[in-house]
């Protein structure tokens, strides 16, 4: 995959993102388009594109969304809160990096195992997130497991339309299996 | 050997990028102001593909509300006139009592100039991390809008500006989980800080587990952070609880529907300059 496309691809998730999270329930966190624009780059590209995209996707969604520090006092209590650059970017460059070593070494090319990837992955996602964020920021409340797991069969369920959809293209599915799935092979062979 | 280099070099790769994200996160831990020149420049360049993007949304639904989802809109006509009328007579009823006020105001030697200065903005994007709650509006710098200014919508209170660029502004909306104002019980005036959970409700912190809130109170700014002016809505009491036997427990669903928000003010002047005469209570 050109890093013009994997590029194209994370702009398009972050537009999309941003453009359809204010009519969404605040609190809800029912989908992260740029998650799975990385998971889908990572099974395509394999485990480079993977974390570059992870990397670079992270750091993107964590600086957009940063509030900084803010410090309110009243009375009896102090209350302080800072959002963090990076740890979006790390949790994201290993589910990629993984999620692309997993597209090279297993068959991930029907509906079933391409939804336990993206399922998997954002849950792993969320635990990392969640756990590294509350090594720095002890106030920091993990979303429910509920929220957790409605997320992650909402990303299966996204991840293995957007594959459906791009596969529609004429050529893309043939080109796909003679480029990159024969590289993947070809890796392994070697 | 070439899959043995690809691979290697892969691995090298990752630690390499683990280790800067790493050295990032520890900048940002050491020192309290973080990195605002990669969030500034980040949010700088994206601001402008948001606009985009909701010029273009903004289109479809112009063009879907305007032909297409026109059924109902004759009843909906009458309904709206009927309510302009009771809201006119109740106009009329609530001028009276503030002319009434003002007399009063007058008499007693107050003198409250409460005329806040405004810049109109629209929303033209959110947040781009689930994490977090913010809103990008289509004023920045250049409009006036600074760090620090509260915004505000006709329901009630939005949240603040935390990153202004010279097009464009990033608000943090209340209900992130970074987010606080000072606040009290318009009742009975019960002090508070009310923070941002991350969901829809809105959590009343540090009110004395004797102090008199029960559900169904409004909750307005005090203005004693220095960022929002006093007064202004911020939701309703949903639910108290006792707490931790010193403070409540306590719930506030924001008055602000924030998944409809379109049009919002940024306040110019800082609370002490916004409500002269009025200072932290």
């Amino acid at each position: 995959m050109k890093t013009v496309g994997v590029g194209l691809i994370i702009v398009i998730a972050l537009a999309l993102q941003t453009s359809l999270a204010r009519f969404l329930t605040p609190g809800a966190n029912v989908i992260d388009l740029v998650f799975v624009a990385v998971v889908y780059i990572a099974l395509t590209g394999g485990a480079g594109a993977g974390l570059i995209a992870g990397a670079v996707a992270g750091l993107a969604q964590d600086s957009l969304a940063a509030t900084g520090t803010s410090m309110i006092s009243v009375g009896a209590g102090v209350v302080t809160a800072r959002s963090i650059i990076g740890i979006g970017g790390l949790a994201k460059t290993v589910v990629g990096f993984v999620a692309g070593v997993i597209g090279s070494q297993f068959i991930v090319a029907r509906p079933l195992p391409r939804a336990l990837v993206f399922f998997t992955a954002t849950v792993a996602h969320a635990i990392m997130f969640g756990g590294l964020y509350r090594v720095i920021d002890p106030i920091y409340a993990q979303p429910t497991y509920g929220a957790m797991f409605s997320q992650a069969g909402a990303h299966a369920l996204v991840g293995v339309l957007m594959f459906q959809i791009v596969e529609l293209i004429p050529g893309v599915a043939d080109r796909r299996r003679s480029m990159g799935g024969g590289m993947h092979i070809n890796r392994r062979l070697d | 050997m070439p899959a043995t280099d690809f691979r290697q070099r892969t691995a090298v790769l990752f630690i390499a990028v683990l280790v800067g994200h790493v050295l990032l996160i520890s900048a940002q831990v050491n020192s309290r102001g973080g990195v605002p020149l990669l969030e500034m420049v980040t949010f700088g360049a994206f601001s402008e593909v948001q606009r985009g993007a909701a010029g273009l949304t903004g289109g479809l639904r112009g063009g879907w509300s305007g032909y297409v989802s026109l059924r109902g809109v004759r009843a909906e006509n009458e309904q709206l006139r009927r309510q302009l009328g009771e809201l006119q007579v109740a106009f009329q009823q609530e001028r009276a009592k503030a002319e009434r006020t003002r007399q009063l105001e007058r008499l007693l030697g107050f003198q409250h100039d409460v005329q806040i200065e405004t810049i109109p903005a629209s929303v033209i994007g959110a947040s781009a991390s689930s994490e977090f709650h913010t809103l990008t509006i289509d004023r920045g710098s250049n409009a006036g809008v600074a760090r620090n200014m509260a915004v505000i919508a006709p329901t009630g209170v939005v949240g603040r500006i935390v990153t202004p660029t010279a097009h464009a502004a990033k608000v943090q909306v209340l209900i992130d989980r970074n987010a606080a104002a000072g606040a009290l019980v318009e009742r009975s005036r019960a002090q508070g800080v009310v923070v941002g959970a991350a969901v829809e409700l809105l959590r009343m912190d540090y009110v004395a587990v004797t102090a008199d809130v029960k559900a169904g109170d409004t909750i307005v700014t005090s203005g004693i952070d220095g960022i929002y002016p006093k007064g202004f809505v911020i939701g309703k009491v949903e639910s108290v609880e006792g707490g931790n036997g010193i403070y409540k427990a306590i719930r506030v669903r924001p008055s602000v529907d924030f998944n409809r928000l379109e049009e919002i003010l940024v306040v110019k002047a800082p609370p002490s300059q916004a409500l002269p005469g009025e200072g932290p209570s």
